[in-house]
């Protein structure tokens, strides 16, 4: 790069300079990009330097239990670690999470034990020193399981709630890391002590807490400042060109992903902000186009190497070591622009300068209206790599109201700096319609779960009678799941407050609590064979449905048949409206997301023969994904059926994934990038919410299977999230490999 | 190398045309069809066909009385619930089987789903040409227009009937100067024959409706519904075209056609 050698354009000025305000920035001094993928370069020499240190290590730490070291002597916090470097003189992004490439660092506060158990499984002990101090203090996984009761720990041990964040960070929460880089650590400083002084009056319980959260947030931001100034980086003040406000937004991130091992830690919104700055260099003949994406490239592989200590039970609901970076990138304003910039480009161009990677997990704001060269690129980026997913912009942007906002986790919508998340994995639906068929009794070893179930009446199974139950099951486990989630929410602010991430979030935000349902697709084809065949329960010695004989046809979901389709969205609504019966915790908002992640097959296996002909242990279908095989009718007769759940009921988000042949897509690259830009278009028109786009063959994902060694970067998209495929266990990659690929041509 | 008599050949399929004019009688339907049309297609394969081609990937589509019948309301309904994802190219594609053995009801059809602004394609292999045809052939936007072979011995080897209705189908849709594309499937062997593609070439280099040929790659996927049947598949020795014989016939049609893709 150039030396600074003019004083740059100086920028709009609006009511981001008055108060804090990241949306109006980018607002007034966006430059749309309305062209197509010429412009974009490959990466540098350094780059590829780095990329292969980073490769090799990589390799490394697959051979090695897929954890390359542990440091277990410190408590990571934003300022416990030495600075860390892949090749200091080639980075133009700095800043590792420890003071090694790929090194773990332990977070204890979300639970020790299972920190220490972790740290075991991969070989390593940790400390005493750590495992002393919470001899003093407590930690949230004790404190959780401090205030559970015996109902709680019965759902949850038999798997009707499952993957809740009561033993690990809860993660979701989205920093608004932009704001560093355009305010520096002192004005939000000063912004966050202004706030406290004014949280004044009669001192409730709430004030008196949120007052001691805004002291906390002050100290991280304080402690970020130490952070940069141990890499040489003054965060206190504003950045002042392009290489610095990545390095600023990364550092705002790191500080995140070193106090605090979230499920899901996502980075937001930033490309477009970041595009803003670099167009004001690029305008200033201060750097080319080379050194924009060497700097988005060297970011991005930063982004790739963020690592979490996770144990080996972890890796059933969460499988490939995901971290979920999730950036959201494109979309629209709310005055009708488009978001696209030519740094949404580059970001994309990732996948090609450094290959294809489940992180950071990139997720295109779809719009009809997005410049189509912007379009097409997407599409040959999907089909090319994989590594890519899409969401529904104008249904999420005017169901929730703002045009600023990023993807916290697999594919949940959050605004910037404004509102936050309570994650709440998920309950499985198809146990709960086994309750309803058992006598609230469960289905494997006929423990009473629920008491006031009663029994069915005739083995040959009624619709309505069927349906009664179920929904009395489903108003229990929604009573159960509310109260579990009010104690782990409240004990995670208590015992691993995420201040960093706060410390980029306005003061006393709005709170919505994301509840989770699995298994739509085997409810909606279970109720239709019950309403539209003869389904007769088998039941063994116990009384205990053990499998179900099926006689005639019934309309199965994938297929757009409403009579089958429609099940699934009354259930949806039904589970939607009993959480808002319920109390909640800083009365967050319940919404409810459809999404399964990859603990489908978990959920499977714990769970018996279903009503649909599903035989006890098999796998369910992703997300909100119809059974493997049913929907025979075409890819687009089964996005149909997904696209007709509401969004409204679901505003967490409606997972679906499609997996198909490139060849299935069009007889050319150009008809195949086309014909995927108009399935998108078509979804999105439909209202579906988020579509996952796999173009692979199976012969690949088979090889893959049998030699990993030869697809070190290969990478699939899964529920709501992207996996390197080597590193799934070897039977969630039998599980995707017998997914509905649409093979059709 | 003769087609067995079977009892399917002389079956009469005036009552497809006739019978049920508010029905179709429909093999299956496949919502996400790209490679038989522009764009994002649903695919109708209509049940019956009087060609008994060596190669047919669908003998399952022959008998003039199988498949399901479908009425004509549903599948526009059908289309209308598709019509998002076709965007500026896509539509409705009736292949088959050989559609126009319906063609009373493919008109009722396909006006139907003009009326709705969809794109209607035609998937046929020539062999009928009447008044009734013509008018549906004035519905169609595209006519995707199958010539087996260029030569008629060839032809009947093929598909055990004369070519000469193909080339007058094609004649005809010239004249009306509405779109078509050619469509040739390339077996080894059999259809590979230089000097046929070329006089194939010669005969079509000046029509003005002709935007493409499309070079439709043999493939054995169909073979196991023959055992199924209890018929004979009489090309199982024959391997697909390799993709140099696929180039070298792409070149010679390049040198008539205007476009000339692999599909």
């Amino acid at each position: 790069m150039k030396t600074q050698e003019k004083i740059s354009v100086p920028f709009a000025e609006g009511a981001w300079k008055k108060a804090i305000n990241v949306k109006d920035f980018v607002r007034l001094n966006v430059t749309p990009f309305e062209g197509d993928a010429q412009f974009l370069t490959g990466p540098t020499h350094a780059t590829l330097q780095l990329w292969n240190t980073c490769l090799a290590a990589m390799k490394l730490e697959r051979e090695q239990n897929g954890c390359l070291d542990i440091d277990t002597e410190t408590i990571s916090t934003i300022t416990s670690h030495a600075p860390g470097f892949i090749e200091k003189d080639l980075e133009k992004i700095v800043g590792l999470q420890t003071d090694a490439l790929l090194k773990r660092a332990i977070k204890p506060f979300g639970g020790v034990r299972v920190v220490e158990g972790a740290a075991k499984e991969k070989g390593h002990l940790l400390s005493y020193k750590v495992k002393e101090v919470f001899d003093y203090v407590k930690d949230h996984n004790t404190a959780v399981f401090s205030a559970y009761d015996p109902e709680i720990l019965k759902f949850r041990s038999k798997g009707i709630l499952t993957g809740l964040p009561d033993n690990y960070a809860r993660g979701r929460i989205i920093g608004d890391y932009r704001r560093l880089a355009l305010y520096g650590a002192d004005a939000l400083i000063a912004a966050k002590q202004a706030d406290k002084l004014a949280i004044d009056g009669e001192l409730t319980e709430h004030q008196i807490r949120l007052r001691e959260e805004v002291s906390d947030q002050i100290g991280a931001l304080q402690s970020i400042k130490e952070m940069g100034a141990m890499y040489g980086l003054d965060l206190s003040r504003p950045a002042e060109n392009a290489q610095e406000a990545v390095q600023w937004v990364y550092m705002a991130y790191l500080a995140a992903v070193k106090e605090q091992d979230g499920a899901a830690m996502s980075l937001g919104n930033v490309s477009t902000f970041l595009d803003i700055f670099i167009e004001r260099d690029l305008a200033d003949d201060i750097i080319t186009e080379i050194d924009a994406q060497e700097l988005i490239d060297q970011f991005v592989m930063k982004l790739r190497v963020v690592r979490h200590l996770r144990p080996g039970a972890y890796d059933d609901i969460f499988a490939g070591d995901p971290t979920w970076v999730t950036e959201a990138i494109g979309g629209h304003f709310e005055d009708g622009r488009t978001k696209v910039t030519k740094t949404s480009f580059r970001f994309l161009q990732t996948l090609y300068n450094l290959g294809p990677s489940p992180e950071p997990n990139l997720t295109v704001l779809w719009n009809n209206e997005l410049p189509e060269g912007f379009k097409n690129f997407c599409a040959q980026v999907s089909i090319d790599t994989s590594s890519i997913q899409y969401e529904n912009d104008d249904l999420m942007r005017n169901a929730r109201g703002s045009d600023d906002y990023g993807i916290a986790c697999c594919v949940s919508y959050q605004e910037l700096g404004k509102r936050i998340q309570f994650f709440g994995a998920r309950a499985n639906l198809p146990k709960s319609l086994l309750l309803a068929l058992n006598a609230g009794r469960e289905e494997n070893e006929g423990t009473v779960i629920l008491k006031n179930i009663p029994a069915i009446k005739s083995d040959v199974l009624d619709y309505n009678e069927v349906l009664a139950n179920f929904k009395l099951a489903i108003k229990e486990v929604v009573r159960v799941y509310c109260k579990s989630m009010n104690i782990i929410h409240y004990m995670h602010d208590k015992y691993y407050y995420e201040k960093a991430q706060l410390a980029f979030i306005d003061t006393d935000p709005g709170i919505d609590i994301a509840y989770g349902a699995a298994g739509i697709s085997i409810i909606a084809d279970s109720l239709a064979a019950i309403k539209y065949a003869k389904v007769t329960a088998v039941r063994n010695e116990l009384g205990l449905t053990t499998g179900f004989e099926i006689e005639g046809s019934y309309p199965k979901y994938g297929n757009d048949n409403d009579n089958v389709d429609v099940i699934a969205q009354e259930i949806s609504e039904f589970f939607f409206n009993e959480l808002n019966t319920h109390k909640t915790y800083k009365n967050a908002k319940p919404t409810m997301s459809l999404l399964t992640i990859t603990s489908n097959v978990m959920y499977g296996k714990m769970t018996g023969a279903t009503p649909d002909g599903r035989l006890a242990g098999e796998p369910f279908a992703p997300g909100a994904n119809p059974m493997h095989g049913r929907d025979t009718n075409g890819a687009i007769a089964s996005l149909n059926s997904v696209a007709k759940l509401e969004y409204r009921y679901a505003q967490d988000g409606i997972s679906n994934t499609m997996s198909m042949v490139a060849k299935s897509l069009g007889a050319t690259p150009t008809d195949q990038t086309l014909n995927l830009v108009a399935v998108l278009d078509g979804y999105f028109a439909k209202k579906g919410h988020h579509l996952n786009v796999n173009v692979l063959n199976r012969e690949t994902l088979m090889d893959a299977y049998e030699h990993p060694e030869k697809y070190p970067q290969l990478t699939i998209r899964v529920s709501g999230y992207a996996v390197n495929f080597i590193r799934l266990s070897k039977s969630h990659q039998l599980e995707v490999i017998a997914r509905t690929f649409h093979e059709n041509m | 190398m003769q087609i067995p008599e079977n009892w399917l050949i002389h079956q009469d399929a005036t009552p497809l045309n006739e019978n049920d004019p508010d029905m179709l009688r429909v093999h299956s339907i496949e919502t996400f069809g790209t490679h038989d049309g522009p764009g994002i297609r649903m695919v109708i394969f209509a049940q019956g066909c009087q060609f008994r081609c060596l190669y047919c990937a669908n003998p399952d589509t022959w008998d003039v009385k199988g498949g399901t019948t479908k009425s004509i309301d549903e599948i526009v309904q059908m289309a209308i619930k598709e019509k998002p994802y076709f965007g500026k190219n896509g539509g409705v594609t009736v292949s088959g089987g050989e559609p126009t053995l319906q063609r009373s009801k493919l008109l009722q059809l396909f006006t139907k789903l003009h009326a709705h602004g969809i794109n209607t394609a035609l998937d046929s292999n020539g062999k009928l040409l009447n008044d009734e045809v013509k008018a549906l052939l004035s519905e169609t936007d595209y006519l995707l227009l199958d010539v087996k072979h260029f030569n008629d011995d060839w032809h009947h080897t093929l598909t055990a009937v004369s070519n000469q209705s193909v080339l007058k189908v094609a004649e005809y849709r010239e004249s009306t100067g509405k779109p078509m594309w050619l469509r040739y499937v390339l077996v080894p062997g059999y259809s590979d024959q230089e000097e046929y593609l070329h006089q194939l070439g010669a005969h079509f280099k000046n029509y003005l409706t002709i935007e493409k040929i499309e070079i439709q790659p043999y493939h054995l996927l169909g073979a196991h519904k023959w055992e199924a049947m209890g018929l004979e598949y009489k090309l199982k020795d024959i391997k697909p075209p390799t993709a140099e014989a696929l180039q070298k016939t792409a070149a010679i049609f390049k040198q008539y056609f205007k476009e000339v893709k692999i599909n």
